[in-house]
C-alpha cells in the first residue's frame, strides 16, 4: 500500500493535476470567502463553504477521473496485479494519495477563519466544524468518483459519469420535494431497481444475478405497496433526503456538529472503496 | 519448480485454456509456442496471478499462486505482452516503484535498481521519460522490471514482438544471459526464435498442450531427416535421366523457375548457330523454355535429345556464359548419407557438376504446423513446406 501511495503521490505532484485541483478548490472557497466574509462582512466562514460546496461537482471528477481508468487504458493494471500486492492495497494506496491531494489545499483554507478572527467576532468552533465536515464530504465523494473511474477505461467517460452522479447527489434533496405521488414513486422505484439490476449484471457478467436483484427489488416494492400503500408516497423522497450527502453537510453550516453525518460519510467512503476493490478483483476473473 | 495442474480457463462458452498440465524444472530456458490465440498469454497470465483460472492450480516453489499469492509472486518476474509502463515517468522512477511494491528492503532498492539498469543496458536512458523511449528500450524497461528482486523465474510474453532485427538479437542475447542465472519461460509464435534460445519447447494449440520436449527431440521424432534440395549444372531432362536411374531416390520434384519465359515458342526452331551469336541473357531464355516444353510433351525418351539440341552447342566456349542450372527436391530411401554418396557419384559420372546439396531440416516450423493443425497428416505438412520454400 505504501508503495502505491508514494507512487501516486509522485504522479500527482510531478504532473499538473494536484496543482490544478488545489488551485480550483482554493478558488471556489476563496470566492465564497470574498463574497460572504469580506464584501458582505458576515462573520460565518461556514456559509462560504455551504454555498460553494457545489464546486465538488467539478472538482471531484478532476481528481478521480484518471485514477483507475488510466491504469486500464495504459494496461498498467496488469503490472499492479502481477506485483505481490493485493487489490485492497492498490485501492487504499490510491485513495489515500487522492485524500492528501484534496486535504493539502484545505489546510490553506483552514487559515481563513483564523485570519478573519483578527478583524471581527468569528465563532471559530462552527467554522472549523464545517471545514472538517467539508473535508469528510469531499472524501466520501472522492470514493464515489474512484468507484466510477474503476468502471470504465476512458477518462472522459469516467469524468462525465462522475459529474452526473455528483449533480444528482447535490440536487437529490431538492428533487425529493417534487416527487410525492404514489404512482410516480412506484415508477421511480422500479426504474431504480432496473438500474441496480443492470449494474449488478454488468459487474458480475451474470444474467442470473441481475435477474435475482431485479426480482428482489420489485418484490420489495410490491410488498410495501400491499402492506402500506401510503408509505410509498414518501418512501423515495425520504430515502433521497436520508441518503443525500450534501443535505447532511448543511447541518454543519447551520452550526450543528452532527456526529452521525460524519459516520455516514465514513461509511459511504468505505462502501464505495469496497465496491472499487470488488471491481478491481473482478477483472482478474473476467480478464 | 513450477507445477501447473489441470489448468482450465473459460470465458463464457469459449475455452481459452483446456486442461493443461506441465512441470517447469529449474535452470533452463523454456519456450511457449503456439499460433496467435492458442492460449499462451492466458496461460502465462494465470501462472503469474494476473488472471484467475476457472479450475486447476498453479504452484510456484510449492506456493499456490492464489492462496499464497504474495510468496508465489515474489518468486516470479513477469513481462506481459504489452510492457505495462507508466509513460510519464523515467525508467528509474518506474523501477523504483516496482522495487518498492515488490517489497524489497529500503536499503537495497537503489542498488537493485542500478543493477537491473546495467543488466538490461538502460544506463543512458535511465533519466529520460519512458514516453520518449523507442520500443526496444521500452521492452528493456519491462524486462528490467521483471528482474527486480532477482526472482527465480522470469516469464516473458513475446519479448521480441515489434522490434527491429538488431534489437531482436540484443534481446535474445539478454535472454540467454538471463538463462544462466534464472529459469526463463518465454512465449513466441516465431519458431526460429524458440529454436535459437530455448532448451525445451511447449507447444500449445487450441488451448491444449500438444507437445513438450527439446527442439532436437521434436525434430527427430516428428519428421524423418530424409530429404534434400540439390542444384545441378545441367538441364531438367538430364537431371531427370540421372535421378530416374537411382534406386536410392524414392521420389523427386523438379523446381520450376519463377521467371516467365518471354521468348515465343518459335525460338526453339531457330538454328543453334544463330542463338550462339546472341547476347548472354538472350541465350539463357531459350535454354529455359526448352525444358518447360519437353515437360508438357510428356515424352521422356525424346526429351533429352531435343534438349541436347537446344542447349548443348558444339562449341562449349560459346555456351559458357549461361550454363543451365536445375534445382530438385529429392526424397531419399534408406540411409541418407549412403544415398547422398550414390547421388554424388551418379552426377559425377554424367559429368554434371553438383552445385549444392542441402538437406531439408525437419525444423520446428513443420512440426509446429503438423501439431497445431486440426487434422495433422504428412501430406498436409509437406504441402505447407513447399509453400514456405516458394
Amino acid at each position: 500500500m505504501k508503495a502505491v501511495f508514494k507512487h501516486e503521490m509522485s504522479l500527482y505532484y510531478h504532473g499538473l493535476l494536484a496543482y490544478v485541483f488545489g488551485a480550483f478548490l482554493l478558488e471556489f472557497i476563496g470566492i465564497g470567502a470574498m463574497m460572504y466574509n469580506i464584501n458582505s462582512a458576515v462573520a460565518n466562514f461556514e456559509y462560504a463553504l455551504g454555498t460553494f460546496c457545489i464546486g465538488f461537482v467539478a472538482l471531484v471528477p478532476i481528481l478521480t477521473m484518471r485514477v483507475m481508468a488510466e491504469e486500464k487504458r495504459q494496461k498498467t493494471d496488469q503490472l499492479l496485479s502481477l506485483l505481490p500486492i493485493t487489490g485492497t492495497d492498490i485501492v487504499l494506496g490510491k485513495y489515500f494519495a487522492m485524500a492528501v491531494v484534496f486535504v493539502a489545499p484545505m489546510i490553506v483554507a483552514c487559515v481563513y477563519p483564523f485570519i478573519f478572527s483578527f478583524y471581527g467576532d468569528v465563532y471559530l468552533p462552527t467554522s472549523y466544524g464545517a471545514l472538517f465536515a467539508f473535508i469528510c464530504l469531499g472524501l466520501a465523494l472522492t470514493a464515489i468518483g474512484m468507484f466510477i473511474s474503476s468502471l470504465t477505461e476512458s477518462q472522459g467517460m469516467a469524468a462525465g459519469l462522475c459529474v452526473v452522479v455528483m449533480l444528482f447527489c447535490y440536487y437529490s434533496a431538492d428533487l425529493a420535494d417534487y416527487i410525492s405521488s404514489t404512482a410516480f414513486n412506484v415508477a421511480a422505484l422500479l426504474v431504480l431497481s432496473a438500474l441496480l439490476a443492470l449494474i449488478v449484471r454488468r459487474l458480475t457478467r451474470s444474467d442470473v444475478a441481475g435477474l435475482i436483484i431485479l426480482v428482489l427489488c420489485v418484490a420489495a416494492v410490491a410488498i410495501t405497496w400491499l402492506v402500506s400503500p401510503t408509505s410509498l408516497e414518501t418512501l423515495l423522497p425520504d430515502l433521497m433526503n436520508q441518503l443525500s450527502l450534501f443535505e447532511r453537510f448543511y447541518t454543519f453550516v447551520n452550526g450543528v456538529f452532527d456526529v452521525t453525518a460524519i459516520i455516514y460519510y465514513i461509511s459511504v467512503a468505505a462502501f464505495f472503496l469496497f465496491l472499487c476493490v470488488q471491481s478491481w478483483e473482478k477483472k482478474r476473473y473476467n480478464g | 519448480m513450477i507445477t501447473v495442474e489441470h489448468l482450465t480457463k473459460r470465458y463464457g462458452d469459449f475455452t481459452a485454456v483446456d486442461d493443461i498440465s506441465f512441470t517447469i524444472e529449474d535452470g533452463h530456458i523454456y519456450g511457449f509456442l503456439g499460433p496467435n490465440g492458442a492460449g499462451k498469454s492466458t496461460t502465462m497470465n494465470i501462472m503469474t496471478g494476473c488472471l484467475a483460472a476457472t479450475s486447476g492450480e498453479v504452484k510456484i516453489d510449492g506456493y499456490d499462486i492464489f492462496e499464497q499469492a504474495r510468496q508465489a509472486k515474489q518468486c516470479i518476474g513477469y513481462l506481459p505482452e504489452i510492457p505495462p509502463l507508466y509513460v510519464d515517468e523515467t525508467p528509474e522512477e518506474y523501477l523504483r516503484f516496482v522495487a518498492e511494491a515488490k517489497g524489497l528492503p529500503k536499503r537495497a532498492i537503489t542498488a537493485e535498481v542500478a543493477r537491473v539498469i546495467t543488466e538490461t543496458r538502460l544506463t543512458e536512458m535511465a533519466h529520460r521519460l519512458i514516453r520518449n523511449l523507442s520500443k526496444g528500450y521500452r521492452q528493456r524497461v519491462g524486462i528490467a522490471q521483471a528482474l527486480l528482486g532477482n526472482p527465480r523465474y522470469i516469464i516473458l510474453d513475446e519479448p521480441t514482438v515489434g522490434l527491429d532485427p538488431l534489437q531482436i538479437i540484443e534481446i535474445r542475447d539478454l535472454i540467454r544471459e538471463l538463462g544462466q542465472k534464472h529459469t526463463v519461460i518465454l512465449s513466441s509464435h516465431i519458431l526460429s526464435e524458440v529454436q535459437a534460445i530455448c532448451e525445451s519447447v511447449l507447444i500449445i494449440a487450441h488451448g491444449k498442450l500438444v507437445a513438450f520436449d527439446t527442439p532436437q527431440n521434436l525434430e527427430r521424432t516428428l519428421a524423418a531427416n530424409n530429404r534434400l534440395v540439390l542444384t545441378a549444372e545441367c538441364d531438367e531432362a538430364t537431371l531427370r535421366t540421372i535421378l530416374d536411374g537411382q534406386t536410392v531416390v524414392s521420389s523427386y520434384t523438379v523446381e520450376k523457375d519463377d521467371q516467365p519465359a518471354p521468348a515465343p515458342a518459335k525460338a526453339t526452331d531457330t538454328a543453334p548457330a544463330e542463338r550462339a551469336e546472341e547476347a548472354a541473357p538472350a541465350a539463357e531464355i531459350p535454354a529455359e523454355t526448352a525444358p518447360a516444353e519437353t515437360e508438357t510433351a510428356e515424352e521422356p525418351l525424346s526429351a533429352p535429345e531435343e534438349a541436347a539440341e537446344a542447349v548443348l552447342p558444339a562449341d562449349p566456349a560459346a555456351a559458357a556464359p549461361a550454363p543451365a542450372v536445375t534445382k530438385a527436391t529429392v526424397t531419399l530411401a534408406g540411409d541418407p548419407e549412403a544415398a547422398c554418396r550414390t547421388i554424388f557419384f551418379a552426377f559425377a559420372e554424367a559429368k554434371c557438376a553438383l552445385l549444392q546439396m542441402t538437406p531439408i531440416k525437419a525444423d520446428l516450423e513443420n512440426i509446429f504446423i503438423e501439431l497445431t493443425e486440426d487434422e495433422p497428416s504428412g501430406k498436409e505438412a509437406s504441402d505447407h513446406e513447399s509453400g514456405i520454400q516458394a
